[in-house]
């Protein structure tokens, strides 16, 4: 029997750290589950100035194209600190990297039945491996 | 739902769309289902446009708003079927095909059709009305047909609105037109007669005759059938292988006649002020109804009839306003606005003319007994000043009237504030005032704010410098500091920076925001603005290092993003020249990767579709068949356009071509605010319309003439003059001048029209400084352009060695050979688009994958 609790998370190596380039962003599939069902899904990889990475789904709500990885990386700066963002590359929706949320819609609306922010995922690099944490139930 | 009420249209026009769109946006409780009765067998369609189906604009382009207006369950459009009878006892009409509409309320909207005077051979093959869709189809056909081997003839009845209308759409086709104007000058009913006389010279100089004072008696076949001449009252016959008759519209109001309804003295449905006919359940909109005496041909007030009627629908108590008779021709060439009392009709009303004869240009405005409050206006030749002056109709002008009426860059007219109700975003309806507001009571203190709060500017965006300019004066009233600051990175402007970086020869952009941003690591707007500014003071691959985070999608993989998330692809080519062998390899690339194909409007071939992954192996066959970037997705060169010139035509006077090719060429990848683009024309026909162009030359018996600041989008301005009879080497010299002084002074996604009103001395200050050297700039601007055009290299074939480079095209970085499973297409006039969202769901199958342990 699977219960909720049998649902953990993989972490999933999708590339090398080097594959990534700074201040650019890249798409990758990753393995996911909706409703249920297994599926692959699109996320955009981010490797920020200090290597970090960060991953927030490649669909741009606003414009329904899966473009998000090719978009401008910068900072906007947010009570104080200056958070690492994305500008679609369709309509310039600002995105916090970090949480997905959408800083500015830039006058616009998303798609009907959608949300303006956008899903995360979290990210480790391990030994030059970027890995990204999947739901298991869809291996 | 019993207590919904059932209304029926008569008319599938504009103004019956209208009114459709106004009762959908504002009955939200669905108290009215409609039916509209359309005689034409499609969707209303913008019949003021219809000029523009010459140009290559389809039916479909026509169609007006937003086409699921037809699909809401409350709205029933019915095609090609005419109404025949209205029965006001049984509240039912009857159409051509026996079927019964009933209604609760019923309006007519049946418009107008062409009248055509009484005279002998009206009804002879050739002879055509101006007024629908088909008319204007079977007209192009007519004209297609007689037009090989030989110059069709055309003779135009009516020389108002209309008739230079048809007369523009016969030019067009090839036809020689000429116009017979029956009064003493042409568009008698909305400019005086200085108006006419600039308007004729204009009309002339496009090739077009005009006739005035003449009254046509009688059109006389020609003896193989079909139309041969028409005959003037004064005797005169002139050979005429097609004519149009534009003599003007009468009222459709047959069904209200024979339904028993009052008539006016001139035909119309009489209605009041409500719109309401002598009937309480039948109201009348548009150019049907007669309302204060007269009936209006003009969509305006019939769209603002549609707006009471539908308010009146809805239990509101609207009144029909004064009618704005306002009314501008756009006619290739040749500009006009009436306005307001164009005619002085105000008692005391003062006349302020200004008229340059030479120029084509007349422009009157008409002021209150003591000069002060604009009453109205004529303007011909340059009808720029009408946007900002319609508004301003019955209100005081700050200053002397003169002062509007100058031509640019004279003594300058004071800054016009637009009224709080002046529209600024068509798009979205918003106003002066609503954007003032904003700025004001809202607390929105920069453009994304008034954005977001106004939704101005969302849609298209073209109204965004103007936006901007308004949302400035009512800070500056505020007392908050208009900031020139590029973005939250950067308190400098473009030019600023521009110097700034150029002077520091910084070369990246970590130096760049390290030394003169004040935080973190830039953004949209500064990211795209410094690697345009790095591309012209420190050259070097766009994609080099850093480099290639600077830039937006499209520089980033040299296409350009469409709204799928696929890109097009454009090769050059230079003055829109192109071999066989060429189009042989644009063709069987386009074929072999799917892509839909499209001549642009600057003379190249758009190829759509293509995934990112494709692009390098596209571009790798492109390159090898000798083709290089055309640089369609950047701020930068776009194209030179040309005309035949010299080589073949008939008329060129210098070879247009060989120019055109030499400065695309030239000024290929420079980068810039906006893009650029240039014409050059052989002769003075102009058939390159240069002069839309930011650079346009056209060649004169001694030489080039240069022409700068022509602009199309939202606000198209014709260049002016910058020089005259220039020898080849002046003016490639003049060119390059006149570029890099923009490309270093210009604002961000400025365009060189709007950039030659704001730099200093306007167009005066431009030719003092490119021509005179009165900043002692250009041996520098000169160095830096032969930089440019030395260290100039195709940036595809530069990225095709480049295996780094070509890392960045996977379309997955853990499954670079899964191609996105997101897009999909269907196909469409034998070629594909991409699916709509409701295609897609059907046709899109999951990709699958090898992971990676």
């Amino acid at each position: 029997m699977t219960t909720i609790d049998d649902v953990a998370t993989t972490w999933l190596t999708v590339c090398r750290l080097d594959d990534l380039a700074r201040e650019r962003g890249a798409a990758a599939l990753v393995p996911d589950e909706v409703g249920g069902a297994p599926v692959l899904t699109q996320v955009a990889l981010f490797r920020l100035l200090d290597d970090r990475v960060l991953a927030v789904q490649q669909h741009d709500p606003f414009s329904d194209a899966h473009v998000l990885a090719r978009g401008i990386v910068g900072t906007r700066r947010v009570d104080g600190q200056d958070v690492p963002t994305v500008a679609s590359p369709m309509h310039k929706q600002v995105f916090d990297l970090r949480t997905g949320v959408c800083l500015d819609p830039a006058g616009k609306v998303p798609r009907p039945g959608l949300l303006p922010d956008l899903r995360t995922w979290d990210v480790e690099v391990v030994d030059g491996d970027v890995r990204v944490a999947v739901t298991a139930g869809a291996r | 739902m019993d207590a919904q009420r059932h209304l029926v249209v008569i008319g599938g026009g504009m103004v019956a769309q209208r009114l459709v769109e106004a009762l959908r946006d504002r009955d939200t409780a669905g108290t009215w289902r409609v039916t509209v009765l359309a005689e034409e067998p499609r969707r209303p369609y913008d019949r003021v446009a219809l000029t523009s189906y010459f140009s290559g604009r389809s039916p479909e382009d026509l169609s007006l708003g937003d086409a699921s207006l037809w699909d809401d369950p409350l709205v029933t459009l019915v095609r090609g079927d005419a109404v025949t009878g209205v029965d006001r006892d049984a509240r039912s009409v009857t159409a051509a095909s026996g079927r019964t509409y009933t209604y609760d309320h019923l309006v007519l909207a049946t418009g107008s059709y062409a009248w055509v005077p009484p005279m002998d051979g009206a009804d002879l093959d050739g002879v055509f009305v101006y007024r629908t869709l088909d008319d204007v189809a079977a007209l192009r056909g007519y004209v297609n047909r007689l037009a090989e081997g030989r110059t069709v003839r055309g003779v135009v009845l009516g020389g108002g609105l209309l008739g230079l209308e048809a007369a523009g759409a016969l030019d067009a086709l090839g036809a020689r037109a000429t116009v017979l104007q029956v009064d003493t000058h042409l568009m008698s009913a909305q400019v005086d007669l200085g108006g006419g006389e600039a308007l004729r010279r204009l009309v002339n100089r496009l090739g077009i005759g005009v006739r005035t004072q003449s009254t046509t008696t009688r059109v006389l076949p020609h003896r193989t059938g079909g139309v041969g001449r028409v005959e003037l009252a004064d005797g005169t016959r002139l050979d005429a292988d097609v004519v149009v008759v534009a003599a003007g519209v009468r009222p459709r109001d047959e069904l209200a006649r024979d339904a028993g309804l009052p008539i006016g003295p001139r035909g119309g449905v009489v209605v009041d002020d409500s719109c309401l006919t002598d009937d309480p359940n039948v109201s009348a909109v548009g150019e049907v109804a007669c309302i204060r005496g007269a009936c209006i041909g003009l969509v305006a007030p019939g769209y603002t009839m549609a707006e009471v009627a539908v308010d009146r629908l809805l239990g509101g108590g609207a009144v029909y306003p004064a009618a704005d008779t306002a009314t501008r021709l756009k006619l290739a060439g040749v500009d006009v606005a009436s306005f307001g009392d164009a005619f002085a009709r105000t008692p005391g009303a003062l006349e302020v003319v200004w008229a340059d004869p030479v120029g084509g240009v007349y422009k009157k405005l008409v002021m209150s007994d003591d000069a002060r409050t604009l009453l109205g206006g004529v303007l011909v030749g340059d009808a720029s000043a009408y946007a900002s002056l319609r508004p301003m109709v019955g209100r005081e002008l700050p200053g002397d009237p003169a002062a509007f009426l100058l031509p640019e860059g004279g003594a300058g007219a004071p800054d016009l504030e637009l009224p709080d109700d002046a529209g600024v975003c068509s798009c979205n309806n918003v106003s002066a005032g609503a954007i003032r507001h904003a700025v004001a009571e809202d607390g929105c203190h920069d453009l994304g704010a008034v954005k977001a709060c106004t939704r101005a500017g969302t849609s298209c965006g073209s109204c965004l410098p103007l936006v901007k300019k308004i949302m400035g004066t009512e800070l500056g009233k505020l007392g908050v500091t208009v900031s020139s600051a590029l973005c939250e990175h950067f308190a400098l402007s473009r030019a600023q920076l521009y110097d700034a970086v150029r002077v520091a020869g910084l070369r990246t952009f970590t130096e760049v925001v390290e030394r003169f941003g004040s935080h973190g690591r830039g953004c949209d707007i500064c990211r795209p603005v410094v690697a345009s500014i790095l591309a012209t003071t420190a050259p070097a691959h766009v994609l080099d290092g850093e480099r290639a985070t600077l830039q937006d999608t499209n520089d980033h993989v040299m296409a350009n993003l469409q709204k799928d998330g696929s890109y097009s692809v454009v090769p050059r080519m230079a003055g829109g020249e192109v071999t066989p062998e060429g189009l042989i390899t644009v063709g069987e690339v386009a074929r072999d990767f799917g892509l839909y194909t499209k001549i642009t409007g600057g003379q190249r071939i758009d190829m759509f579709g293509a995934r990112i992954d494709q692009l390098p192996l596209i571009w790798r066959r492109l390159v090898d068949a000798g083709f290089e970037s055309g640089h369609a997705y950047g701020k930068s060169l776009r194209t030179v356009k040309s005309c035949v010139g010299s080589t073949w035509c008939r008329f060129g006077v210098q070879d247009s071509v060989a120019l055109a090719v030499m400065l695309e060429l030239r000024y290929r990848g420079l980068r810039s605010p906006h893009k650029i683009k240039l014409g050059v024309s052989g002769c003075a026909r102009e058939c390159a319309e240069a002069r839309g162009k930011d650079v346009g030359v056209i060649a004169t018996d001694k030489g080039w003439n240069v022409y700068v600041g022509g602009n199309g989008g939202f606000t198209p301005r014709h260049a002016r003059l910058l020089a005259e009879d220039l020898d080849t080497d002046t003016l490639v010299r003049t060119v390059d001048r006149f570029l890099l002084y923009y490309v270093r002074t210009a604002d961000r996604l400025q365009r060189t029209a709007p950039w030659i009103e704001e730099v200093e001395g306007g167009l005066d200050g431009v030719r003092a400084v490119v021509l005179e050297d009165s900043l002692g700039i250009c041996g520098d601007l000169d160095e830096q352009m032969a930089r440019h055009v030395e260290q100039y290299e195709d940036e595809w074939r530069a990225t095709l060695d480049d295996p780094d480079k070509l890392k960045r095209f996977a379309s997955f970085v853990n499954a670079p050979d899964v191609p996105d499973p997101s897009l999909a297409y269907v196909p469409e006039r034998g070629q594909v688009r991409p699916a709509s969202a409701d295609e897609r769901a059907v046709l899109v199958a999951g990709a699958t994958l090898e992971v990676r342990s």
